[in-house]
């Protein structure tokens, strides 16, 4: 399910572009600053650009969690409690009640079009950027939660701690909410994200990151001749992680 | 026959005064503490995780909310649909609803990851969000409010109360659907995802006002050692019976559709019958104590006209409402967010199964902290300004009320 009903999606198109607006009013701050610190001069961010993630499940080994581990390692998540630990990416595991068939996926921040969490964010920290990642600022963020409440994936972790020895490059904060930031520190340096390259790594390829924009980029191409689909698709959000095989 | 109403100041020279005022400014401390902690070592502290993003202190706080918007509904009654009986009692109305929205909204904000960011919030707007939009609500509400009391207060002001009655009730509509709505809006939820959510509120927000108006009138009566007469205090329980009841409606008809609809079974099923805790929160203490028990008490004849027993059955509205509001926020968060339908789905990250919390100490303390603000208001309210009057008789508050003994039985006989 990709397709909306025309003026269903206009509709959304435009409370999309006020949302962003919103975004880049109210965040002008952490927009400079990633522009300038991780971007080459010339190139600003722009909506000419979507990135975007393509998971074949049929690719993702059981009982790996590469990914999961690298990500915990690029921003030093994790802490000794599972039910506080920010996880930005897990692994799930899914049984077909019918008829048995078994599969297992990574399950991340669906960088979504039109992300019900910068919706309902009453502060504006909840953004997304023209490139169609969304983050929070953590300046702004007053940790009301109500972002956690309205995502579907539940995507989205609350630092419930003091933090230790923070990567530089991924500020978080104790109090603030977080979500998989797409490693937008990487991806400014044309670099891929941690959790990618550590499938790779692995051999095993499950997934793909890339501008959904780009006709010629790898995900395009996969998007374009197989078939895949969003999680929740039934919401449409118009998904930036697309998944193959479920 | 027209009687002149006297308000006046409550004394405040008592030792019980000064004992009531005491214990609650003791409460609040506690909670400021509480507070205080949770902020300090991080809501690792607290029962709330990742699952369970919004606990106790949002039970607390919503409650309060609601209750305070319904509260203003006696100054409604009385300046909107000019029931003169009522109008004695509109003042209290009107400060209860101011305290208990300021102790309601102390709580939310002492819960924030980041109260300190307080001015953030007044100054970023996402204009897109139910939430900013509540922020204007509450701060509105709470100035319409006092304009309006002033109108009533001040006798040159008096003939505007109506028109301030007016704005304030629409207000207080807004105000609520506005609260509603933050659960409303969460589509994504299974428990939330319903229109019928915001119209419930506002009747539950009915209930649970009087509920509480009735408690604080008698307490206040009681104590101050001002007669109260039988006539108001039945009208109220008997709008009280019928506010239960609507109460009651709405959860059926929210339940009925949604076991109309078969991708909520699951949800339903969890509610009514395996979801544990929550299942019995629901029957026991929403269903039975809250709503079942009360209207019993307050319309059997033996108990009906008891105000012991119509405090209880007060009471027990309160408690039911706080175990609805209970089941509605944190059972809504228990139940697994169903992102693979027909798939059996498990995780690192619970997701699949039912999310377990506990409420914990400090979140407790934080919201039994936040009641204190109201009541501190109101007890420095009516110490302060004349918000009560000197007397309840029900010759000042039953419009049929006769001086003369035979009119007074005929009226006796048509009511
Ligand atoms: S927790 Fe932060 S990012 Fe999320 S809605 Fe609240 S203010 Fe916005």
């Amino acid at each position: 399910m990709t397709e909306n009903s025309n003026t269903d999606k206009s509709r959304r198109q435009f409370l999309g572009s006020a949302a962003v607006a919103a975004g880049m009013a109210v965040a002008p701050g952490v927009i400079l600053h990633q522009t300038a610190s991780a971007k080459p001069a010339d190139e600003a961010i722009s909506s000419k650009v979507r990135w975007g993630m393509l998971i074949d499940t049929a690719k993702c080994a059981n009982g790996c969690d590469a990914c999961v581990s690298a990500c915990d390692e690029e921003h030093n998540l994790g802490g000794g409690r599972s039910e506080t630990d920010a996880q930005w990416i897990r692994k799930v595991e899914l049984r077909d009640k019918q008829t048995g068939h078994s599969l297992t996926m990574p399950l991340l921040c669906q960088h979504c079009e039109f992300p019900p969490c910068v919706d309902v964010c009453p502060t504006g920290a909840s953004f997304r950027r023209e490139d169609g990642i969304v983050l929070v600022d953590k300046h702004i963020c007053i940790g009301c939660r109500y972002c956690m409440m309205a995502c579907p994936y539940k995507a989205r972790s609350f630092i419930h701690e003091d933090l230790h020895d923070q990567k530089p490059y991924s500020p978080r904060g104790k109090g603030t909410v977080e979500s998989c930031t797409f490693c937008v520190h990487r991806v400014d340096r044309d670099e891929t994200p941690a959790c990618v390259e550590a499938c790779d790594a692995e051999g095993h390829n499950a997934m793909i990151f890339g501008d959904m924009n780009n006709p010629d980029s790898e995900i395009s191409r996969q998007l374009a001749s197989y078939s895949s689909s969003q999680i929740r698709g039934d919401l449409g959000l118009n998904t930036g992680v697309r998944y193959r095989g479920i | 026959m027209k009687q002149q109403i006297h308000y006046r100041e409550i004394d405040g020279r008592s030792p019980g005064f000064f004992a009531l005022l005491g214990l609650i400014g003791a409460l609040i401390l506690v909670g400021l503490g509480a507070a205080y902690y949770m902020e300090h070592n991080g809501h690792y502290v607290t029962g709330m995780t990742n699952q369970i993003v919004w606990g106790t202190p949002h039970v607390f706080a919503v409650f309060l909310i609601v209750a305070a918007s319904g509260a203003l509904n006696v100054a409604s009654i009385s300046s909107v649909f000019g029931k003169t009986a009522y109008k004695p009692l509109a003042r209290l109305s009107g400060l209860l609803a101011i305290a208990l929205l300021v102790g309601g909204l102390a709580v939310l904000v002492l819960d924030l990851g980041r109260p300190d960011r307080l001015i953030v919030a007044m100054t970023k707007y996402n204009f897109k969000s139910i939430f900013a939009w509540n922020i204007f609500l509450y701060t509105g509400f709470m100035v319409i409010v006092a304009v309006y009391m002033w109108f009533l207060m001040e006798r040159k002001m008096n003939r505007f109360s109506k028109v301030g009655g007016l704005t304030a009730f629409i207000w207080r509509i807004m105000l609520t659907t506005g609260t509603g709505s933050i659960f409303g809006f969460l589509v994504a939820r299974q428990a939330y995802d319903a229109a019928l959510m915001a119209p419930m509120f506002v009747i539950m927000s009915f209930s649970y006002g009087l509920a509480i108006y009735l408690l604080v009138l008698m307490a206040a009566y009681k104590w101050t050692n001002r007669p109260l007469g039988d006539a108001i205090i039945f009208r109220l329980k008997n709008l009280l019976g019928v506010f239960i009841a609507s109460v009651l409606y709405f959860v059926v008809v929210y339940h009925l559709t949604n076991l109309y609809m078969t991708e909520h079974h699951s949800y339903e099923r969890f509610v009514l019958m395996d979801g544990g805790v929550y299942t019995q929160l629901f029957w026991v203490v929403q269903i039975l104590l809250g709503s079942l028990l009360p209207l019993l008490l307050l319309y059997l004849p033996a108990t009906g006209k008891s105000r012991t027993w119509i405090g209880i059955s007060a009471a027990l509205v309160i408690i039911g409402g706080m175990a609805q509001i209970y089941i509605i926020i944190i059972g809504g968060q228990a139940f697994p967010l169903v992102l693979f339908p027909g798939m059996e789905v498990s995780s690192s990250f619970y997701d699949g199964v039912v999310s377990h919390y506990a409420p914990s100490l400090p979140e407790i303390l934080l919201g039994i902290g936040g009641t204190a603000i109201a009541a501190i208001i109101v007890l420095l309210g009516v110490r302060v300004l004349r918000f009560l009057p000197v007397s309840l008789e029900d010759k000042y508050t039953d419009p049929h009320h006769e001086t003369t003994g035979t009119a007074a039985q005929a009226s006796e006989a048509t009511a």
